[in-house]
């Protein structure tokens, strides 16, 4: 069938089962734009800037699993996308960008609104292409998917010049992806490594799990329930494997390392074999890596080989994606009770409790996470920014279903959070979404509030607002004396007037006793919500390990020392 | 922290704009300096071979390699600086030259099994096929005659025998370090 390259676009990304795309356009892109009329099963959603477009498509495929699409124009259409791009990337996330390039001839020449978007993009992006004829766009459209979409997921960009959206020629569909070079990611474990790490599993004593968004990607989290049970193995989980596992399984211990849960980071700190699945290693997980689990063997499971022994040296390193490999690691290892360990573990809980501040109608950001995760039941999909509000987020909502946590980790892209849940609630008008944002945060991405305007999309926006930057301030509480350079902000906008001038619900709660009230009320409202949760300022994320330190350096919540001074040895 | 070494690098690539920049990018990012680069066809239509040299240590030439590895335009690639191989180098050389001093450079470069490629009344050009070292020897051995201009061609290296980590149809099993066993089924996937 004969169409021109936009068409082309339009038609390959229904066949690849896309159906909502984000994006703003621009001259370089509009040949493109002005074809969507023809695919009306192509839903647009027009966002306000092209970080917000790449940031709800990430927040799509994170709530859905369902590849999200981002578009933008040339030049800084581009470069307003590279944020978003670089939060896909290092969080693993599939996507797929489009960005319009200025025409063929042109290109070199320094025109209006070029870039190099190949070149300024290519360390964020997971792979990418510039389509020079309109003949190719099935087979690259065909490609990108699907390199997005296997291996270590993450995102492709397409650069796609103006006279080629214009450029006529016969659509063929390639029912496979053609590669002119094989690419083909490693799925399945060698027997004889996982007969090594099933040997390490049987010999361990002080066994730990480690899980990590590798086990959400991979859809892995039954496996992981089922080794941790049939083992008696605690489960630790780090940022983005939060709810890989329900909150409240006995054997899930949280999140370990810089703001992780004291239990956890001791549980490491003492483990003879940590059995790591779909993660990596960050620096917030481990510390000082020279004193990170010094009794410990590693297995180490990821999809990506270059993970292996990157950071922390395996004993055993295993490539292959991590549902298939526990499932032909399950029928090897056998069952065991580990009851000192759990013992210890238990204990471990029970001495070093999360704080959370009980003073009278004062309402403290703990207390906003745990009405939320009350009122919801534990059930919403729950976005988070980067920052304070995000540790709290990790630390206080009783996730009782897999996959719902939603946080841009390892690039810490603030604003990820209105975007993010604006693309989740897109995805799954079956949940709420939640969106816990830092009034910092909340500030760089606001503008979409109008595209959760426009579109009616109903996700429920809790600025958790001390008016500052939360978490930059606690470094200077701590490491420069209370030195506060640049972190207050003393004139932040009216949030329910914000709320009000977007055309969307605006509540504030400044109290405790209000607080239950208020978060029924956002989250019984049909439409989008923006809640102004002033909450006192003065509050620190415990526990910390300060960075590029060890857990000898763990510092617990100095309250807890004073209610419980009569209490456990701790650390 | 391991001692710094020499590691060269064999890969294939697709031969594709951008693949050089591409490669670049991620050596670069581990702050690898390059020595060497050398790059051209191969015996597999579509693919190009390259041969780098970098300094540094295992470690971190595993983990430039592992993530070269990744970039869809790398076909295969592997650190061969564990193997046996043989590496070679050419270079062009343009030295003064005077009816007096023409006979002497003449016995060098035959020495060398180096050949005179061009001839004019002030200079010479000499082609030196070798390994480094010889280049670097016939370079100081006719240094004093004044060398106007070096070309070298970097290294190209090949790994000896039968099956070798360049080949683009076999499969290489060491990984420097010894570990990551499955590394030989990743480099497999060659579509030549």
């Amino acid at each position: 069938m004969k169409m021109n390259g936009s068409q082309m676009m339009c038609e390959a990304l229904l066949r690849e089962g896309v159906d909502a795309v984000f994006g703003i356009p621009g001259g370089a892109i509009l040949p493109f734009y002005q074809t969507l009329p023809e695919f009306p099963k192509l839903r647009h959603i027009l966002v306000r800037h092209e970080q917000g477009a790449t940031h709800a498509a990430d927040g799509y495929f994170r709530a859905s699993g369902r590849v999200g699409v981002a578009i933008g124009t040339s030049g800084p259409g581009a470069t307003n996308m590279l944020s978003g791009i670089a939060c896909a990337l290092t969080d693993s996330v599939p996507m797929v960008c489009i960005t319009g390039q200025v025409a063929r001839g042109a290109i070199g020449t320094d025109a209006f609104q070029e870039t190099d978007t190949i070149g300024v993009s290519m360390p964020v992006v997971k792979h990418s292409y510039q389509i020079m004829h309109a003949v190719d766009v099935p087979r690259v459209v065909r490609e990108a998917f699907y390199i997005a979409r296997n291996g270590r997921p993450g995102p492709v960009l397409i650069d796609f010049p103006k006279d080629v959206q214009t450029e006529i020629g016969e659509f063929v569909w390639p029912e496979e992806p053609v590669f002119d070079t094989d690419y083909r990611p490693i799925m399945d474990a060698q027997t004889s490594d996982l007969r090594q790490a099933a040997q390490l599993i049987a010999q361990a004593q002080r066994p730990v799990i480690l899980s990590g968004h590798g086990v959400i990607l991979a859809g892995a989290s039954d496996e992981v329930q089922q080794l941790a049970e049939k083992t008696q193995i605690p489960v630790i989980t780090t940022l983005l494997g939060i709810s890989g596992i329900r909150s409240s399984h006995p054997l899930n211990l949280g999140m370990p390392g810089m703001h992780g849960l004291a239990s956890a980071s001791i549980a490491i700190n003492e483990a003879d074999l940590l059995i790591a699945v779909g993660m990596r290693f960050d620096d917030r997980v481990t510390g000082r890596l020279s004193a990170f689990a010094p009794h410990a063997k590693v297995i180490h499971i990821d999809i990506d080989p270059a993970e292996i022994s990157k950071n922390v040296k395996a004993t055993v390193g295993i490539v292959g994606d991590a549902k298939r490999v526990l499932r032909q690691l399950m029928p090897l290892v056998t069952p065991a009770s580990h009851g000192d360990w759990i013992a210890t573990i238990e204990r471990l809980k029970k001495n070093h409790p999360l704080y959370v501040p009980d003073e009278g109608d004062k309402l403290f950001p703990q207390h906003v996470i745990q009405a939320i995760s009350d009122v919801t039941d534990g059930h919403a999909v729950l976005v988070t920014g980067v920052g304070q509000h995000q540790m709290w987020a990790a630390h206080h909502y009783n996730f009782k279903e897999r996959g719902l946590f939603i946080s841009s980790g390892g690039q810490g892209t603030m604003g990820y959070e209105v975007p993010a849940a604006m693309g989740a609630a897109v995805a799954r008008p079956d949940k709420q979404v939640w969106s816990i944002c830092g009034d910092g945060g909340f500030q760089m991405t606001m503008y979409e509030l109008a595209t959760c305007a426009e579109n009616n999309i109903p996700a429920k926006y809790a600025i958790i607002n001390n008016n500052n930057l939360g978490m930059v301030k606690q470094w200077q509480d701590i490491f420069y004396k209370q030195d506060y350079v640049a972190t207050k902000y003393t004139k932040n906008p009216d949030f329910v007037k914000l709320a009000d001038a977007f055309g969307i619900l605006g509540l504030r709660c400044d109290s405790r006793s209000k607080l239950l009230d208020v978060v029924k009320k956002a989250n019984a409202h049909p439409g989008p919500v923006l809640v102004d949760f002033v909450v006192e300022s003065s509050e620190n994320v415990y526990p910390m390990i300060p960075a590029g330190q060890s857990i000898a350096e763990l510092m617990e919540d100095p309250r807890i020392k004073k209610a419980n001074t009569s209490g456990s040895k701790g650390r | 922290m391991e001692a710094d070494r020499v590691h060269t690098i064999v890969a294939l690539l697709r031969d594709r704009p951008g693949v050089l920049n591409r490669v670049a990018s991620v050596i670069r990012r581990r702050g690898f300096n390059i020595s060497s680069l050398t790059v051209g066809n191969c015996e597999t239509e579509g693919l190009s071979r390259m041969t780098f040299v970098v300094q540094g240590d295992d470690n971190i030439a595993d983990q430039v390699t592992k993530q070269l590895r990744k970039l869809m335009d790398v076909v295969r690639i592997a650190d061969i600086s564990y193997e046996s191989f043989i590496s070679r180098e050419m270079a062009l050389i343009k030295v003064r030259a005077n009816p007096a001093t023409r006979g002497e450079i003449m016995q060098i470069v035959d020495i060398f099994r180096a050949n005179i490629v061009d001839v004019s009344p002030e200079a010479l050009v000499i082609e030196v096929t070798g390994d480094e070292d010889k280049v670097a020897s016939l370079l100081g051995m006719v240094n004093h005659f004044g060398v106007c201009e070096v070309q070298r061609s970097g290294r190209l290296s090949m790994v000896r025998g039968m099956i070798g980590a360049g080949d683009s149809t076999a499969v290489v099993t060491r990984s420097p370090n010894g570990h990551i066993p499955e590394v030989a089924v990743e480099v497999d996937r060659s579509g030549g």
